[in-house]
């Protein structure tokens, strides 16, 4: 496991570490790739790309209830990432994780499931103003359903929430409080813990989107004492198409299934269906097992480097990047929150995101244009769009330069 | 490849854009908006015995959206409906295959150079559809190239 051995090199050499993701040793407009939108998605390292590999050439076969070799092999390897998982985020069972198709289909599987049976008129969910949409869309469709009513907690200028008006918004009929970890679009880390200590003290619980901190910084579900704790393996460095929804146990096994199929069941007849035990009940039909054997390997690899190295990595660069952009003229950032995550959000007088976006891309420069699925958090900053700049733990200060002087020079070809 | 997207013209017209006010004695018009990149528009056309006498847009965007808008109004000033119709036609090739970038397409070729950036075409053509909306009048919805 050569690849792994690299990643518990001390003190943290990005380097080295570097070595580990094929994709970023390529050229791009005959530039070197400058990757800075690992809050799309992450680059994968060999561990990952193996792992998903071996499984398709030596171990494939369907999971559970096949007594063949394979079966057994493939099934051991699919719950073996379920178990990675449980050390990643420090839930208490194994059976509190449900394999996912990512973030969004927790979120789905939560407000369909747990809200169907919980939520009626008059109740309230609490989101909050800077949600992605995937936090959003559902818990509206469960309110058109069911006669709820959407309660939103405001940011300030700087992007972060108004902790005393949460409070306000909380009340007897609060069921719900669902809210990212870390902003996608503004990279603010909000103070979940004392989010979902609040909720409980309402009476509600709490819904963490962690899609966008779980690669960045340390997550305890128990600590925090959340509900629900959801995040998608592709930005941990894992394959897209799956992910992890965290659960309370009592909470899951109150809820009914989200979808019907095989697997989620003990046994079926016209007349009655008994539903399977958790994690079970709640993934019907055929996994993507190849899906969660990579998200394995990506956690692996992921703890292996140390989520504490890899948080301290990205801060010091985005204090970097942070100085080094705040010095372009007519570069505003959008998102100054004190506590911030992995997001370089700006904007340039006179220019637009996608004609920066293009230019950047000609120098070997990837990075996102666009309302970052935060329709709302551009309203708010009245901007049709961002650039945005998101970095992982494998990206360098060399590259933050890259990202100054490709702005600056940007603002000449523009202009 | 970049000189070639954002040459002299296209910064000119996409920085300064003509014909940018609202027309109110407009025969008709139309709506244009690119939900993804925020690119927006709303297209004003003066028709007068099928002969388009003005031509005006009010809207935000990035450089090769504001730019097309801009040569777009002031190339169809004078032309028939048909003829507008026509020059979209051939504008829209001449940003999607190899046409060769002829005489006729005057200013217009100056955004000739997105045929090379795939993903920029949208931008370059949104004003195209709203015309081709003004023009028809009726649509439910705004144009959108996405």
């Amino acid at each position: 496991m050569s690849t792994l051995s690299s990643a518990v090199t001390a003190p943290f050499d990005v380097e080295k570490l570097r070595e580990d993701f094929p994709v970023l040793k390529q050229t791009i407009h005959g530039k070197p790739l400058v990757y800075l939108d690992s809050a799309a998605t992450a680059q994968k390292p060999h561990a990952v790309i193996d792992a998903i590999r071996r499984f398709h050439e030596v171990d494939c076969a369907n999971i559970h209830r096949g007594v063949h070799e394979l079966s057994q092999r493939s099934t051991a390897a699919y719950e073996e990432a379920r178990i990675k998982a449980k050390r990643f985020l420090n839930s208490r069972y194994t059976d509190e994780l449900i394999f996912v198709r990512g973030t969004t289909e927790a979120v789905n599987l939560v407000s369909s499931s747990w809200g169907r049976k919980n939520v009626k008129s008059g109740d309230e969910i609490i989101v909050s103003a800077m949600e992605h949409h995937s936090n959003i869309v559902p818990w509206q469709m469960l309110c058109e359903e069911t006669g709820a009513a959407l309660r939103v907690i405001p940011m300030n200028e700087h992007g972060e929430l108004l902790m005393e008006e949460y409070a306000k918004l909380l009340n007897p009929r609060t069921r719900m409080v669902a809210v990212t970890h870390v902003s996608n679009a503004l990279g603010t880390i909000n103070p979940v813990a004392e989010i979902i200590r609040m909720a409980h003290a309402a009476g509600a619980l709490a819904l963490i989107d962690g899609a966008q901190a779980a690669p960045h910084i340390k997550v305890d579900v128990q600590a925090l004492d959340a509900d629900f704790y959801a995040f998608s393996g592709h930005k941990v460095v894992g394959p897209t198409g799956i992910g992890i929804l965290y659960g309370k146990l009592a909470l899951l096994n109150s809820m009914p299934p989200y979808q019907g199929g095989g697997d989620m069941i003990k046994s079926v007849t016209f007349e009655k269906t008994i539903y399977n035990d958790l994690p079970y009940k709640f993934e019907a039909g055929t996994p993507n097992i190849a899906g969660g054997i990579g998200l394995g390997a990506a956690l692996d690899y992921v703890m292996r480097v140390g989520v504490d190295q890899i948080a301290a990595h990205e801060h010091a660069l985005l204090v970097y990047g942070t100085e080094a952009l705040s010095q372009i003229p007519g570069l505003r950032l959008i998102g100054t929150a004190r506590e911030k995550a992995s997001v370089l959000s700006f904007v340039i007088e006179g220019l637009h995101p996608h004609d920066i976006g293009t230019v950047l891309d000609q120098m070997g420069i990837a990075v996102r244009t666009g309302h970052h699925c935060a329709q709302p958090v551009m309203d708010f900053f009245k901007v049709a769009a961002t650039t945005r700049a998101s970095l992982a733990f494998y990206n360098t200060f060399a590259e933050i330069d890259a990202l100054a002087t490709g702005i600056r020079k940007t603002k000449e070809v523009l202009t | 490849m970049l000189d070639d997207l954002y040459n002299e013209m296209v910064k000119d017209h996409g920085s300064h854009p003509r014909n940018k006010r609202p027309m109110p004695d407009a025969t008709c018009q139309a709506p244009g908006f690119n939900r993804t990149c925020g690119d927006s528009l709303v297209l004003y056309l003066k028709v007068e015995n099928d002969i388009i006498k003005d031509a005006s847009f009010v809207g935000e965007g990035c450089q090769i959206f504001t730019a097309s808008a801009s040569l777009m109004t002031d190339r169809l000033k004078g032309k028939t409906t048909a003829e507008a119709l026509a020059i979209f036609e051939s504008f829209h090739e001449l940003l999607t295959s190899d046409v060769p970038v002829a005489a006729e397409f005057g200013k217009l070729a100056a955004l000739g150079g997105v045929r090379k950036f795939p993903v920029r075409v949208k931008c370059a053509t949104l004003a195209w559809h709203t015309m081709k909306n003004a023009l028809a009048e009726g649509a439910a919805e705004p144009a959108s190239t996405e």
